[in-house]
């Protein structure tokens, strides 16, 4: 399936009907889990705060997939000179660095009713979002310093690649950092177990998430397919 | 094998010959240890406590400043045309000049790093951990910063955009690192820091010119 989307008239046939469907899944996946967790008891020890985790959690996940993404798409288009996957990478970067500053917002704005601090370099988790979204605006930044297309695009594509074989290093690195310098106890906001009233709207939501990172990434990446053609016309006529 | 040891002769004299080279990053690392008391305070017990992961900072921001002479130079002049066009293999060429820059630069850097700690109040005894892992820590930041001076090549960012990309990379040994010297200070484990420093750093030899070589092919295609 992935290797037909190298045609990108086959990727944009599919594209135009896949993403509108998706987003309305997006729509309605995001709509319920919301009033399912806006209309939960609230927590015994977090209180009403507890439904940011509704709208944080499922924005770190995105990111982590909007990163794979980057790579997987990034490799195919390095390693099988994927026609449509460069385009794919270079639309998904800027999705996952705001789906990661959506989630780092959100986690500190957690983090102040229920820390007392905006920001904890306790929490392990925080610190490698902020690194993922170092890697996306890194990535982003590379890509538009370079004026040469075809180069950009290779010298991105390694970037995300590197970034990929480093992304498990840094999280491990970070983890381990953090057992080393005991933070407070506190800073454990919601422990292994959830219960299903939480759950439920949980899962809802990330998937709701996940859904419209989909839509957003195959939209974003018909632009950039419309805008390569346009841009080869525009080539062709000035000749 | 000979025009690898060519190569490195090379990389060695004019590094050594051209605007005093290791003494440079060594001249940096003192010159910034100066700021630190001056800007923290001189109170002994403040500066002690974090006087190894402060050398930690210093090693991997001279060993990012040292990156731009990588490989700017040779493809400036079209030395790195030459010897991408030679029997060698780029990835070995380029594993050979990344050897060459931490024997001029992150090798005296490691030799250093304990006058600037000890000088900060890190205790004497710890002198050769220090020295050890400082030097397999600026082996790990030459051959991941390598990627980040090749890749931007081509590119109009120059020195900060090289630092944005390389610096989430040097994490995991500026971590390692900092903790087996840490431990070691607080009376703690400190080989499995050590163990995991040297593990990323033999990592990032083996993978890292295949990067390089790639991004080098890449700008000069």
């Amino acid at each position: 399936m992935i290797s037909g989307f190298a045609n990108p008239h086959r990727f944009m046939s599919f594209s135009r009907w896949a993403a509108p469907t998706l987003a309305l899944i997006a729509a309605a996946l995001l709509a319920l889990g919301l009033w399912l967790g806006l209309s939960a008891p609230p927590d015994y020890q977090q209180g009403e705060t507890v439904r940011i985790m509704f709208v944080h959690v499922p924005a770190a996940w995105t990111a982590m997939l909007a990163y794979l993404c980057l790579g997987g798409a990034s490799f195919a288009s390095l390693v099988f000179r994927h026609a449509v996957a460069d385009a794919a990478a270079s639309a998904a970067a800027p999705l996952g660095a705001a789906f990661t500053a959506a989630a780092l917002i959100t986690g500190s704005l957690w983090g102040k009713p229920m820390w007392g601090t905006w920001w904890a370099w306790g929490d392990s988790r925080l610190v490698s979002v902020l690194v993922l979204f170092l890697l996306f605006v890194g990535y982003i930044a590379l890509r538009a310093s370079i004026e040469d297309e075809g180069k950009a695009a290779r010298a991105a594509e390694i970037l995300a690649l590197v970034g990929l074989i480093n992304l498990p290093v840094i999280k491990f690195s970070v983890d381990w950092w953090n057992t080393l310098h005991q933070g407070e106890s506190i800073f454990r906001a919601g422990g292994p177990l959830i219960a299903p009233v939480y759950l439920i709207p949980l899962m809802l939501t990330g998937a709701g998430y996940s859904a419209a990172f989909a839509a957003l990434w195959l939209t974003r990446t018909r632009m950039e397919v419309r805008r390569r053609r346009s841009l080869g016309l525009a080539l062709r006529a000035a000749r | 094998m000979s025009g690898l040891g060519v190569l490195l002769r090379r990389e060695l004299s004019l590094t050594w010959g051209a605007g005093g080279g290791p003494l440079l990053s060594v001249g940096f690392l003192i010159a910034a240890t100066v700021l630190f008391p001056l800007s923290l305070g001189s109170a002994a017990q403040i500066l002690g406590a974090v006087a190894a992961g402060l050398v930690w900072v210093l090693l991997a921001l001279a060993s990012l400043l040292s990156l731009e002479r990588l490989f700017a130079r040779d493809f400036e002049d079209g030395a790195l045309d030459i010897i991408a066009l030679g029997p060698l293999p780029l990835e070995a060429s380029c594993a050979v000049k990344c050897l060459a820059a931490w024997l001029t630069n992150g090798a005296p850097l490691a030799l250093a790093s304990p006058l600037a700690a000890v000088a900060l109040g890190e205790p004497v005894g710890a002198v050769p951990l220090i020295v050890l892992t400082a030097a397999l820590g600026s082996l790990a930041f030459v051959f991941v910063g390598g990627i980040g001076a090749a890749l931007s090549l081509v590119s109009r960012g120059g020195a900060l955009l090289q630092t944005l990309i390389v610096l989430p990379l040097l994490i995991p040994p500026v971590i390692f690192g900092a903790a087996a010297v840490f431990a070691w200070t607080h009376g703690l484990a400190w080989t499995p820091g050590l163990a995991l420093l040297a593990a990323y750093a033999l990592a990032a030899i083996g993978l890292g010119p295949i990067a390089m070589a790639g991004a080098c092919r890449n700008a000069l295609g």
